[in-house]
């Protein structure tokens, strides 16, 4: 059989495959660390600006801030949170369908959907979706700032304002485990009315400086931009873990089809060396 | 023995203090204010600059912080400092910056662009399986 040659060439081929998806497994898992790292770093923040708004709640504001106030849902606005690169899996792919079924019940109740979209898959998916994309950010790299997302979240906090949305949704991956990542659609805006708790209502207000309106403003910009600069640090722990995921399973695969070659390597020389003994013993026979 | 309260420093990015602590000063909008323990709840904005905390030993520690909200309640006194000095028109620059690439990345079909070398990756990596599967196979019925 010939070939023999054609196969040695394959096996080298995906050999060198095989390297690369080994290395990138390696690299995935260290960066996984230290976005988890980051991703628990960061959790102090949410908490307590979390405390400070519950404080606030039992408090009696004398101002209510429209990011607090429910009302009629006409248009719905989402920040949707991707990787900038692939190969990690399904892992884009799974939040992106979950999204659109969400996306595709807003409509179909009637409701105007804007999107802003943070990592250059989000905007690859949704611009060719056709979806009214009205910011986006990415290149935001392993090590997210956040000055990077503030401006996408300004423009959904500004419309949200201006009233050109009643309700904003915020799109991530959670990081359940290495194993797991889950697509999760979060309510931000309006913020959850606290629940009332058992303790009496107190009578007691902050002292504001410079003045309510302004405090509470930029205390609930703060919160909103630490919830999604939470989500896409947890993005990012789950893009490395789906990576790594994805990456030992070529690995894998790449090791069984080096064997099946290698099988096929084994017989055909085997056969070419058969043929040719049997060539020098049937000359010989002849002479 | 003095009276204590719980001092946090945090930022969206880190946790840079936490402790207890007798006497904090920072900068807020209208003035440096000075907090013991047992002040009243009080939300104030907080200028660049400075945020001291002493703590029960007498020592003083100075923690730099470039804006952010100071949040006092009786016993607890919580700071929670921005990344980076922060203004009404940067944050509004950022924002435009923002809008304007969203429509230059639909506009400019670069995604378009993007995906169509996707797929031409993508046919290249399925025509090399198939070969493979091809080489697997003839090997399956010669065996």
């Amino acid at each position: 059989m010939s070939g023999a040659k054609e196969i040695r060439t394959k096996i080298k081929s995906v050999q060198n495959t095989q390297k690369i998806t080994t290395a990138m497994e390696m690299v995935a898992a260290s960066k996984m660390r230290n976005a988890q790292h980051r991703m628990q770093a960061a959790r102090p923040y949410a908490d307590k600006i979390r405390r400070v708004i519950r404080h606030l709640a039992q408090a009696n504001p004398e101002y209510t801030h429209p990011f607090l106030q429910e009302r009629e849902v006409n248009r719905v606005g989402y920040i949707i949170v991707s990787s900038d690169r692939g190969l990690c899996g399904g892992l884009n792919n799974n939040l992106f369908r979950s999204v659109v079924r969400s996306m595709k019940a807003s409509e179909d109740a009637g409701r105007e959907v804007s999107v802003v979209t943070i990592g250059s898959k989000a905007i690859q998916f949704f611009g060719r979706l056709g979806a009214n994309v009205v910011a986006e950010t990415s290149q935001i790299g392993d090590r997210p700032h956040l000055d990077d997302l503030v401006g996408a979240v300004k423009v959904m906090l500004d419309r949200y304002e201006a009233g050109e949305i009643d309700e904003l949704h915020l799109c991530y991956n959670e990081f359940v485990n290495t194993m797991t990542q889950r697509p999760t659609i979060e309510r931000v805006l309006p913020l959850p009315a606290a629940e009332e708790d058992e303790e009496p209502r107190h009578n007691w207000d902050y002292i504001y400086e410079p003045n309510a309106v302004e405090a509470l403003d930029l205390l609930l910009t703060r919160y909103a931009e630490a919830l999604v600069y939470q989500s896409v640090v947890e993005n990012i722990a789950c893009e490395q873990a789906a990576r790594m995921v994805a990456m030992k399973a070529a690995s894998d695969n790449a090791g069984n089809l080096i064997d099946d070659l290698q099988l096929a390597y084994n017989k055909a020389r085997q056969a070419a060396i058969t043929k040719e003994l049997s060539e020098i013993v049937s000359g010989a026979e002849a002479v | 023995m003095a009276m204590t309260m719980h001092v946090d420093i945090v930022s969206a990015e880190e946790s840079i203090f936490s402790g207890t602590a007798t006497f904090v000063l920072a900068r807020a909008t209208d003035g440096e204010v000075g907090i013991m323990p047992r002040h009243v709840p009080m939300l104030a904005q907080l200028k660049p600059g400075e945020v001291m905390v002493r703590a029960q030993g007498g020592e003083e520690t100075l923690y730099y912080c470039s804006g952010g909200m100071l949040e006092v309640q009786p016993h607890v006194v919580t700071v929670l400092a921005d990344t980076a000095v922060r203004a009404r028109d940067l944050d509004e620059a950022a924002a435009k910056e923002a809008k304007r690439r969203a429509e230059e990345a639909i506009s400019e079909r670069s995604a378009e662009m993007d995906y169509a070398r996707a797929q031409a990756e993508l046919a290249e990596a399925v025509a090399k399986l198939r070969t493979l599967d091809k080489i697997r196979r003839g090997r399956g019925s010669n065996a």
